[in-house]
């Protein structure tokens, strides 16, 4: 009983609550009576039976019967009352969830009749601190679910009041003030800079959190501060020991401290960079202190510290901890890289640590010795010989990737270059993505340099990772150099010993927008994190990236200059790579495993005697501008054929995306058969959008020619085109690229490529393809003089000929052709008689081979020619056919033989369609 | 705020949880788990661990884990510090802060933690007012309380609470008024296998029993408040005070307190009070090692070295060690190969030294990790930055304080290299 009254002093109600009275009642009709009492007009009364309700409650009786009397007291201005009926609404919410939700509404609208929120507001100006610090803590909590709603106007006043309180509340209360002040703009200097005055105490409290948290206020606000001002410099030196005391807290503070350091060093290195011993390692500080504290260390390494970092990552690397020696090897390697003057130190220390021939430690300074070549090219290739030593310790692919591009930068210094290369490639197949790309190009580089002894090597590599492999980016690599070795080698020259663009200095800085972001956010989740709150807070809906703003320019121009800096105009050549690096990673350096994933390109292996860098590609491509819906090597071809990482940089060197586009038309006939177009979806059922289309395979890309014409009366915007799910996965490899408005009565012609690599689902008929298509209709009233759009989507239907899907490298091996043809069961070949053709032998078997129909023996029997073909889909069937053709008998006869019989029927079909035009 | 607090012993068992809000299954733990069984050592379990609906924030201590379950973002130093704080706080009421006591006292902690924490959000963390609020147990308030069903919870709200000086209670009344102030300033260093100092620090605290009457308004001043130059206060410092003059001025709260921590970093300000000579080496093909340690006392402004203790990681090759020590007890864990060695005093007469020979596994090359050495000691009456009280003034009340002040100086992580 005690406790009860304990509980209700508890809830802070106030009032003296000694009498146990209210649990005294035992009259029968207890109920009665308190429903009675409950529904008395008198206040006094009333509040005096919610008390006896609540009594019986916390004893355990069942009072939930009086749920609405009790609920209808709840429309008083009495707080204590309102008080009392939120415990009980607390307690009962569950067992009489349709009542709860009613008394819930009832609360709604008494906040939002009596204004809570207002008073809460008010409270802001509270002369108790505490209250203030509750209120903004409330508020901030209120704001945060409420994005829209504009609680926390923060004005100088509230501010000023806000700074007063900031002095007197508790610690708690402190952090939310700072985190709420964080928040404001100060509209110019001056107040910046007495806000900033009154924040610095808070430096030196003793509750990390506030010290981050005024670290936050004064990293926001100093970027308001004209640099030339005094206070400027000394806020500057303010801020270092508090960050300093930070490091000797408890190792999860220090964690979370580390983190945010790292951000403000990246935003203002000046702070920190006397403090480099404070981040030396103890050797029994926890894993994830060392690793960060390593991060810093090298962000502030620079040349008057250099060699005191150097002495202490050294010692780190005979740690016991293998990760922590990776990192420490690691960072010794971008110290060389960062620290000009300390290059040969570094190489020279990681040279000791490869002599321990600790394996991890050996591949990771493998790792980070090729970076420190790049950067210093031709420098310090005489430790070459140490490294070459430690070749068959590496069993991690990076650090053989590593080892291999070394190998290849520098094999005209090495004399075993090739034989080292060669026991790479007995394995070729079992290594790593990233270690057969890196060997490709080495390989590549070493016959650039040393053709003579190298020719064997360089074409088993090629026929490796060419024809035996099924990873797309080795092929096309494997074809690029190829054709470049084969009809240029002076330009392959070139391309592939091009001296590469130096690595920049400092590697995984942040993006200086996101880093402004997260300056704004220091002290939180994710600051921890480094990625902004948006990205992985739950709940954190409208959350606004804060920005930090910088100093309202009064005049002084040259301020603005030096702010800028800081500002994400300049600061992307950092962070994006530069057109050079592009094509450095692509030729030589990508000893990451691509991302990219490139829709299989596979051109034939006819190397023609084709001027592929020379002139005449310009005017290849020149001519093909226009974009006829039958022209050979279709510029839309680019987009999709061409490796993400190209598109962004379309403008690189010209041939070498050229070279993608140029590769799939070698050998193949210009005039390949194209059916003319047929409407697929009349404009009567697409509200006036007449589309219609073909399909083509062009250099070895699938390619859907659209003809749109609109027979509305509306103008049409914002086309697109979606596949339903078909045989071969057919789906738009981007997107419909009409970027002009359709007027009425206008037609327009697109090619849209398509790609094989899209959800499969068999259809009836197996070449069906079912598509929706949107478009949006602009109408233009003239009276109200706007536009209305509405959206349409209508659904077509369409056949494709299967030879769409007929690949380039459809030609079998005659004895792999005679024991498939052995092998397939007789069951599953199909006759069909082709009539009327007037066509000779050789005729035929061009005509075939324009749509990907090889032609692999022809044999003559009694005036009987009789062609064995294949034909390889995209899904990796393979048919063979059989044509016999008779030179007196008009009437062919083809027999289709295919493991999947079910093709046979269109395989005929493209027969015939290709035959007769 | 703060969700949900669950406390995990050693052995990965949760053996109390609270909740200030919704109840969050345990199974949110498993996350915590998770990360447990990946950390090699119980200490390097990240701080901060997502998971898809909420954070995890821990700290270790006492071989605990406190992990607070947050749904938001919310500062995660915020938690820590609370977290810290609610450690601190057990220890003060319990003596230790185990799992047995934590226990024992179960229903107090209870009460602790409701009261610490209002839906989340912290309310009274303060020492003092907690326990005006709930009164700490003691033998004889169990045994009253276990014959009259009553609890330790306070009859009255806590009067600090609203008050300009929320760290002080009204009414404070004693026979006998003293104020105690120890000085004690811990050294972290880092020495490099030459005997020079790499890094060295100094982390000072001022920590202050006040047992006085009334509401007494102190001031201390420092012989040389220089040295101060990275300080944090307990609030109730006056900072303007300490800005303008170097005093330290303040209404104390009751009790025990921290008045003031300080960092001292730059390198000519900290004396280095030990030295170590140290010969551990292993030759090639042989299946010895060499071990040779001395101490020796240095920069210690005439005042002895004591409760030294030496621990030394050994490498993992070394199977056994066979020592000689001049004074104290080692122990050698073969499993852990951890060496440690309790020497005691150190005399600069006759200097403490260990001697003897390691066995490394047969056959075994030789470790490459240099083995670093772990140096614990104390020195009484000496700060070993040099800081020195002047004086401690009391107004505000009328009569006159027993007061005391005591220097100390320890060890933090102190490491030798070799």
């Amino acid at each position: 009983m005690e406790w009860a009254s304990q509980l209700c002093e508890n809830r802070g109600l106030g009032s003296k609550m000694t009498d146990s009275k209210y649990f005294t009642t035992t009259k029968k009709g207890e109920i009665f009576e308190l429903k009675a009492e409950l529904n008395s007009d008198k206040k006094e009364k009333k509040k005096e039976a919610v008390k006896k309700v609540i009594a019986s409650m916390t004893v355990g009786k069942d009072v939930s019967a009086l749920f609405p009397d009790v609920v209808n007291c709840m429309q008083t201005d009495n707080l204590e009352l309102k008080k009392l009926v939120y415990l009980y609404l607390m307690n009962y919410a569950k067992s009489q969830p349709d009542m709860a939700i009613m008394a819930v509404n009832t609360f709604v609208k008494l906040v939002e009749d009596q204004g809570f929120l207002d008073t809460l507001k008010d409270l802001i100006s509270d002369s108790n601190p505490m209250v203030v610090a509750n209120a903004v803590a409330a508020l901030s909590e209120i704001a945060e679910s409420h994005p829209n709603s504009n609680l926390l106007d923060l004005n100088p006043q509230t501010i000023n009041k806000l700074l007063t309180a900031l002095n007197e509340c508790t610690e708690w209360g402190q952090i939310f003030i700072l985190d709420c002040l964080a928040n404001y703009t100060p509209r110019d200097d001056r107040e910046s800079q007495s806000i900033c005055e009154r924040v610095t105490p808070r430096l030196s409290h003793a509750n990390s959190a506030v010290v981050l948290s005024a670290v936050k206020v004064l990293m926001k606000f100093m970027e308001m501060l004209p640099k030339d001002l005094d206070y400027y410099g000394t806020l500057l030196k303010k801020l270092a020991p508090p960050l300093v005391t930070l490091l000797s807290a408890e190792p999860e503070l220090q964690y979370v401290a580390l983190r945010n350091i790292n951000l403000i060093v990246q935003k203002r290195p000046e702070i920190l960079k006397h403090e480099m011993k404070v981040f030396f390692v103890k050797y029994n500080d926890p894993i994830y202190v060392k690793l960060e504290k390593l991060d810093i260390m090298i962000r502030l390494a620079s040349q008057a510290n250099i060699a005191q970092v150097l002495a202490e990552l050294k010692e780190y690397a005979t740690e016991v901890d293998v990760d922590f020696v990776r990192k420490a090897v690691r960072a010794i390697g971008r110290c060389a890289i960062k620290v000009e003057q300390s290059a040969e130190r570094c190489v020279s220390t990681l040279l000791d640590l490869i002599q321990t021939k600790v394996n991890y430690v050996v591949q990771e300074a493998i790792v980070v010795i090729k970076d420190i070549f790049r950067k210093y090219p031709n420098k310090y290739e005489s430790v070459i010989a140490t490294l070459c030593e430690n070749l068959d310790s590496l069993d991690e692919p990076e650090a053989r990737a590593a080892m291999i591009w070394i190998v290849g930068e520098y094999a005209e210094r090495i004399d075993n270059a090739d034989e080292l290369l060669e026991s790479f490639l007995e394995g070729f197949h079992d290594e790593s993505t990233q270690v057969q790309l890196q060997l490709l190009t080495a390989i590549v580089k070493l016959f650039l340099k040393k053709p003579t002894e190298t020719q064997e090597l360089v074409q088993q590599v090629l026929s490796l990772a060419t024809q035996d492999s099924d990873n797309p980016d080795l092929r096309d690599r494997g074809y690029i150099y190829w054709r470049l070795l084969s009809t240029d080698p002076v330009a392959a020259k070139e391309v592939v010993l091009a001296e590469k663009p130096l690595i920049s200095e400092e590697t995984d800085l942040i993006e200086p927008t996101l880093l402004e972001e997260l300056i704004c956010h220091i002290g939180t989740l994710a600051s921890v994190y480094h990625k902004p709150p948006s990205a992985f807070v739950e709940g954190s809906r409208g959350v606004q990236h804060k920005r930090l703003h910088a100093r309202a320019g009064s005049g002084e121009s040259a301020e603005n200059t030096d702010v800028g800096q800081t500002g994400p105009s300049e600061a992307p050549s950092a962070v994006i790579p530069s057109q050079g690096d592009l094509l450095g990673d692509l030729l030589n350096l990508d000893l990451a495993p691509p991302t990219t994933t490139i829709p299989s390109v596979q051109p034939t292996m006819q190397m023609g005697a084709m001027d592929l860098l020379g002139g005449g590609l310009d005017g290849l491509l020149g001519g093909d501008l226009g974009g006829s819906p039958s022209m050979g090597a279709g510029l839309g071809v680019a987009p999709a054929a061409m490796p993400a990482t190209l598109g962004g940089a379309p403008a690189v060197g010209g041939g070498l995306g050229d070279l993608f586009d140029l590769g799939g038309g070698v050998g193949m006939p210009s005039g390949s058969y194209v059916s003319p177009k047929t409407v697929w979806l009349p404009a009567m059922k697409a509200k006036g959008l007449e589309i219609s289309g073909t399909f083509a395979r062009r250099s070895g890309v699938i390619q859907m020619d659209l003809s749109l014409t609109n027979k509305a009366m509306s103008v049409m915007v914002d086309f697109a085109i979606q596949f339903n799910k078909n045989s071969f996965g057919l789906a738009p490899a981007g997107p419909l690229q009409i970027l002009t408005p359709l007027s009425p009565n206008q037609t327009i012609d697109v090619s849209l490529p398509l790609s094989t690599v899209g959800p499969i689902m068999k259809m009836e008929p197996l070449n069906n393809l079912q598509f929706t298509h949107r478009q949006i209709h602009v109408h233009a009233t003239q009276e109200l003089n706007a536009t209305f759009e509405n959206t349409q989507r209508d659904r077509g239907n369409c056949q494709y000929p299967l030879s769409l899907l007929f690949v380039e490298d459809g030609k079998m091996d005659r004895q792999v052709f005679l024991a498939t043809w052995k092998d397939i069961p007789s069951e599953n070949e199909s006759q069909f008689q082709i009539k009327d053709i007037h066509l000779n032998s050789d005729a035929a078997t061009n005509k075939l081979q324009g749509i990907n129909i090889f032609t692999i023996a022809k044999r003559t029997v009694e005036g009987q020619d009789m062609l064995y073909q294949s034909v390889k889909l995209t899904n990796g069937i393979w048919v063979l056919a059989e044509l016999r053709m008779q030179t007196v008998n008009p009437n062919y006869m083809l027999s289709v033989k295919c493991r999947a019989p079910e093709v046979s029927q269109f395989v005929y079909q493209c027969y015939e369609l290709v035959l007769r035009n | 705020m703060i969700h949900s607090l669950f406390l995990v012993n050693a052995s990965g068992d949760i053996f109390l949880e609270k909740h200030w809000k919704s109840v969050v299954s345990r199974s949110v733990c498993d996350y915590f788990f998770e990360a447990l069984e990946r950390a090699t050592e119980p200490e390097n379990v990240p701080p901060v661990i997502p998971t898809p609906h909420h954070f995890l924030i821990n700290v270790l201590r006492h071989r605990i884990y406190f992990v607070a379950v947050i749904q938001s973002e919310v500062p995660p130093l915020f938690v820590i510090e609370f977290l810290h704080r609610v450690v601190d706080t057990f220890q003060d009421y319990f003596g230790v802060c185990t799992e047995a006591a934590i226990k024992d006292n179960v229903v107090v902690v209870y009460e602790l933690l409701e009261e610490m924490l209002d839906n989340g959000f912290p309310l009274a963390t303060e020492s003092n007012i907690l326990k005006e609020l709930i009164k700490p147990p003691t033998i004889l308030r169990t045994v009253v309380n276990t014959i009259t069903g009553s609890t330790n919870v306070g009859e009255q709200l806590p009067t600090g609470q609203l008050s300009v000086v929320p760290w002080r209670r009204t009414g404070v009344k004693y026979t006998n008024n003293e104020a105690y102030f120890d000085v004690i300033e811990e050294i972290d260093a880092i020495i490099d296998k030459s005997g020079s100092t790499i890094t060295a620090e100094i982390q000072g605290v001022v920590d202050a029993c006040v047992k006085l009457t009334g509401m007494p308004d102190l001031t201390l001043s420092f012989m040389n408040p220089r040295l101060l130059d990275d300080v944090s206060f307990h609030p109730c410092v006056r900072f303007k005070r300490w800005e303008a003059e170097r005093i330290l001025s303040f209404i104390p709260p009751d009790g025990n307190f921290r008045l003031l921590s300080y960092h001292v970093s730059s390198q000519n300000l900290v004396a280095i009070p030990v030295y170590v000579k140290h010969n551990i080496s292993f030759r090639e093909g042989s299946s010895q090692g060499r071990f040779e340690l001395t101490l020796g006392p240095k920069q210690t402004m005439g005042k002895t070295v004591e409760s030294v203790l030496v621990s030394s990681q050994l490498p993992r090759g070394v199977l056994n060690a066979n020592l000689t020590p001049s004074q104290g007890t080692y122990t050698f864990d073969p499993v852990t190969k951890l060496l440690s060695w309790e020497v005691g005093k150190i005399n600069p007469q006759k200097l403490p030294s260990l001697k003897g020979s390691m066995s490394l596994q047969t056959g075994a090359s030789k470790p490459d990790e240099n083995p670093s050495i772990n140096i614990q000691f104390k020195i009484q009456q000496l700060a070993i930055s040099g800081l020195k009280v002047n004086r401690l003034d009391m107004y505000g009340e009328k009569y006159k304080p027993f007061k005391g002040i005591k220097y100390m100086t320890k060890a933090g992580k102190f490491q030798v290299r070799t």
